[in-house]
């Protein structure tokens, strides 16, 4: 979608995203770039959104959580997760999605190690890395089988 | 009612004898749904699908009908604080009650306007909300019949004895691993979380907290600030600091200026936080008798009885949550009297209310608090604090909704921590290798400070404020409520001698509160980790030496289970150069769920977890992957907290603030986690979501000693504390 948005050049990305754009599913962790939870494609490469300021996206291809599902059917990421169950609260899943996407463009068949390294600089605090880990493996199979 | 029949009736679940009106709890609608109202809130455990599954079942009514509401003091009923690993237990057995109890009431109103007979209502069954009659009769449904006013009563305790046998899929839902409705919304993005939540005109509000406990905002610069683009206002308090700006960011900006234009005395004294044990042991303390058991003993053979004794630790601990504590809050200033409306992740929303009004000076029916989810809750977190502070900014431009986001440090550095403790342990065994005498002691800030539940808030904003509210020193909840420090610390093994002894400190230099698993977790740890110490010494196998002073049935089964899905004879002692596997049970709060777990280490570089086997039991089964959910989330929290997490501090400010200086366990460190849940449909249901803390660290400290010889008794073991515990063995 395109959007025209009157923010100050130094706004970090994540506030024009939640506010400007009321895109909410893009979520505030820490503020410096080291939990994830902000993270969002850009020009197809995952970053965190809270370290990104407005004038350094210029040009660039924007991509949230909430840009995955197409047409309103849900990404086979996103169906992974709930096959998978995994989460507790959620709150890191859409940085995490972010970056499986990014790997699974990447390395469409990858390893549990592979998986595990792309999602090192996520952190979920209830523990649901296991079933996360599973969610992404999953959804490459589903994605190989569709393709 | 005569006495005689009310001494016969059933007691009610505590839940609903506090809230006895039906219609509080449910509404069953013309549309084909039911309305849940419960007093329990989803922290990220996902407790209203296993509530939802419950209510289906005793309604007889399909789940997909089944609809649980957030909740809000307008109009839940008061449950008290989501905590304790008690949801299911408490709100569950309330629901099911109620759901009973209105199957009765609408079965009756089925048969009356169906025009049958008394007792008709017995010949009737229900099925996804239709009502039949036995012989193909006349029909009707919930729906047909949905009517308010038949459950604005009381409820009685009373069930029919046919109710069960009346609706076939009554129990349909229970023991179904049933889906979360919520993870599909969250993995597409869409609003979740109180963070989320945009009301129209709302502004953002930012605090900025005093650099360490006690310290005096000295001067700052109100007018700099107010003067800065999108700035609705600043509020300067006693030492309370905030602003409030019409945009995120420029609430930001505004609050990086009035920290930089703030200048504080700083007072504060913290211990040393290399020294926590001897400062833990050497402060006021309120010395409890836990409990303690003795027995006439036939000392055969008093020259061959060895004693042990030992000390464990375990530091301060931050709740990390990922999502920082958010709140939003309006403030309506009125004529008659002010209200006050605030959208927060508590775990209580009545207690939360309580502290408000106090601190506000308000009417407490004039304070609405509604309950939206913030990222995951693992006890007594930053928010009920954000919440005040969103109330007082929200007063300072009243009539706006303010949404308050604390930062990461405050995060970090603000919210109460789990407290530190300190346990000792002292045993005798006979020449047979049998614990005779067992004394268990444990010094700790209490585990409990939360809101709503004195004369004075305990909201961290309330103790800034120009005419503060005194400081308060936490608390521990009496044992037959679970206890604080104390939880746990009564053993699980039948000692014919025991005794358990809780010192509480009366000082509170870091302010701490209720961390999921309370004590459970240091004691557990302690105890496991001494019994591994004296069967080693017995030279006996740690899984033996437990069976050898266990009676509980349950408690075996679980340790046996954990030990079989681990292969543990093939594995103990027998693991390559470096690797070990240690062992550990415990009945969480000695009432509640059975969990055993065997843990494997790989200690050949810096130490990691790599394997953990799990068997629990919590009486009936809900949902199993909820259940399986707890129990793995839990575990992989708690080997975080046993490898690497300390709050740290000098000697007046928290230092570890941020993700470097607090690090959690990463992806590529989290362990394989298998768990075996026994299902028990014959026992009641108890928690999940604290049942693995004790154990999985105390497994890991014995596996730890299985895989290098060196026993770590203090948490964390970071390669540093690995380093000193092999130089001091």
């Amino acid at each position: 979608m395109e959007a025209l948005v009157c923010a100050d050049e130094a706004t970090p990305l994540l506030y024009v995203l939640r506010n400007d754009l009321k895109l909410t599913g893009t979520r505030f962790g820490c503020g410096s770039g080291q939990c994830g939870s902000c993270q969002v494609l850009l020009d197809g490469v995952p970053v965190p959104s809270c370290d990104t300021p407005l004038w350094s996206v210029q040009g660039k291809a924007v991509t949230t959580v909430e840009g995955l599902a197409q047409g309103g059917a849900l990404h086979p990421l996103q169906w992974a997760f709930v096959d998978e169950q995994a989460a507790q609260c959620g709150y890191c899943l859409s940085g995490i999605l972010m970056s499986a996407t990014a790997l699974l463009q990447k390395i469409p068949d990858p390893s549990d190690v592979e998986v595990r390294a792309a999602l090192d600089k996520h952190l979920c605090r209830c523990g649901s890395h296991n079933r996360i880990v599973r969610a992404v493996l999953r959804a490459a199979s589903a994605m190989k089988a569709a393709a | 009612m005569s006495n005689a029949e009310a001494t016969a009736l059933p007691a009610l679940p505590a839940s609903l004898k506090a809230n006895p009106r039906l219609g509080q709890w449910l509404s069953i609608l013309a549309d084909g749904t039911v309305d849940v109202r419960s007093g329990k809130v989803d922290l990220g455990q996902g407790i209203s699908t296993a509530l939802s599954q419950i209510v289906a079942g005793a309604l007889g009514v399909d789940l997909k009908r089944v609809r649980m509401l957030p909740a809000s003091t307008t109009f839940s009923p008061n449950e008290g604080v989501t905590s304790g690993s008690l949801s299911v237990q408490e709100s569950g057995s309330a629901l099911r009650q109620v759901c009973l109890e209105a199957r009765d009431i609408y079965l009756e109103e089925a048969a009356r306007q169906l025009g049958m007979g008394a007792g008709a209502a017995l010949q009737l069954r229900v099925q996804d909300g239709q009502i039949f009659s036995a012989k193909g009769g006349p029909s009707t449904s919930y729906w047909a019949l949905a009517d308010d006013a038949l459950l604005d009563l009381a409820a009685t305790g009373r069930v029919s004895v046919q109710v069960m046998a009346r609706s076939p899929g009554a129990c349909h839902a229970v023991g179904q691993s049933v889906a979360r409705p919520d993870i599909a919304g969250k993995a597409s993005g869409a609003a979740a979380f109180v963070h989320d939540l945009r009301l129209p005109g709302m502004a953002f509000g930012r605090i900025v907290h005093p650099p360490s406990t006690g310290a005096v905002l000295v001067s700052t610069g109100l007018e700099e600030v107010n003067a800065m683009p999108g700035v609705l206002a600043t509020l300067r308090d006693g030492n309370f600091l905030g602003v409030v700006a019409i945009g995120e960011f420029e609430a930001l900006q505004a609050c990086k200026k009035l920290a930089a234009v703030s200048l504080w005395r700083e007072t504060g004294k913290l211990p040393d936080m290399h020294q926590l044990g001897g400062f833990l042991r050497t402060q006021a303390l309120e010395t409890t008798v836990v409990g303690e058991k003795t027995a006439d003993l036939a000392i055969a053979d008093q020259a061959g009885t060895r004693r042990f004794a030992a000390s464990y630790s375990r530091p301060f601990l931050a709740h990390a949550s990922i999502g920082p504590s958010c709140a939003v809050a309006r403030f309506t200033i009125a004529s008659e009297a002010d209200v006050l409306e605030v959208w927060s992740h508590t775990q209580g929303i009545f207690n939360l209310r309580a502290d408000l009004a106090l601190m506000l000076n308000l009417r407490l029916e004039n304070v609405t608090v509604h309950h939206l989810e913030g990222a995951g809750c693992y006890g007594h977190n930053g928010a009920d604090d954000v919440a005040a502070d969103a109330a007082l900014l929200a007063r300072a431009v009243a009539g706006r909704p303010v949404q308050v986001v604390w930062s990461r440090e405050d995060e970090l550095g603000v919210a109460p921590f789990g407290p530190a403790m300190a346990i000792d342990l002292t045993a005798e065994l006979d020449a047979q290798g049998h614990v005779t005498h067992w004394q268990h002691e444990v010094w700790s800030n209490g585990h409990g400070l939360r809101p709503g539940r004195g004369k004075s808030p305990v909201l961290l904003a309330g103790t800034l404020l120009a005419t503060p509210f005194d400081c308060q020193v936490a608390v521990n909840a009496p044992l037959a409520a679970g206890g604080g420090a104390e939880r746990n610390s009564v053993p699980l093994y039948d000692f014919p001698h025991w005794k358990a002894t809780s010192h509480r400190l009366l000082t509170m230099p870091v302010r701490s509160s209720a961390m999921r698993s309370l004590g459970a977790h240091g004691n557990v740890f302690a105890a496991e980790s001494f019994m591994d110490e004296m069967a080693k010494v017995s030279e006996i196998n740690p899984l033996a030496f437990r069976l050898n002073h266990l009676g509980d049935p349950r408690a075996r089964e679980v340790l046996q289970s954990a030990t079989a899905m681990a292969n543990w004879p093939q594995r103990h002692g027998r693991m390559p150069e470096g690797q070990g596997v240690g062992l550990a049970v415990t009945r969480y709060k000695n009432v509640g769920a059975y969990c055993a777990v065997v843990a494997c280490v790989d200690a050949s570089r810096d130490l990691s977890v790599t394997d953990l086997w799990i068997a629990v039991d919590v009486g009936l089964v809900i949902n199993p992957d909820g259940v399986r959910n707890q129990i793995e989330g839990g575990a992989i929290q708690t080997v975080s907290w046993v490898l690497k997490e300390a709050v740290q501090f000098d000697n007046t400010r928290i230092t570890s603030t941020t993700w470097e200086t607090y690090p959690i366990l990463k992806f590529s460190e989290v362990p394989k986690v298998e768990v075996h849940i026994i299902n028990r449909p014959d026992q009641k249901s108890v928690g999940a979501g604290e049942a693995t803390h004790g154990p999985v660290a105390a497994a890991i400290a014995n596996a730890l000693f299985d895989a290098t010889g060196v026993r770590v008794r203090d948490m964390p073991f970071t390669p540093e504390r690995l380093r000193q515990a092999a130089l001091a063995q």
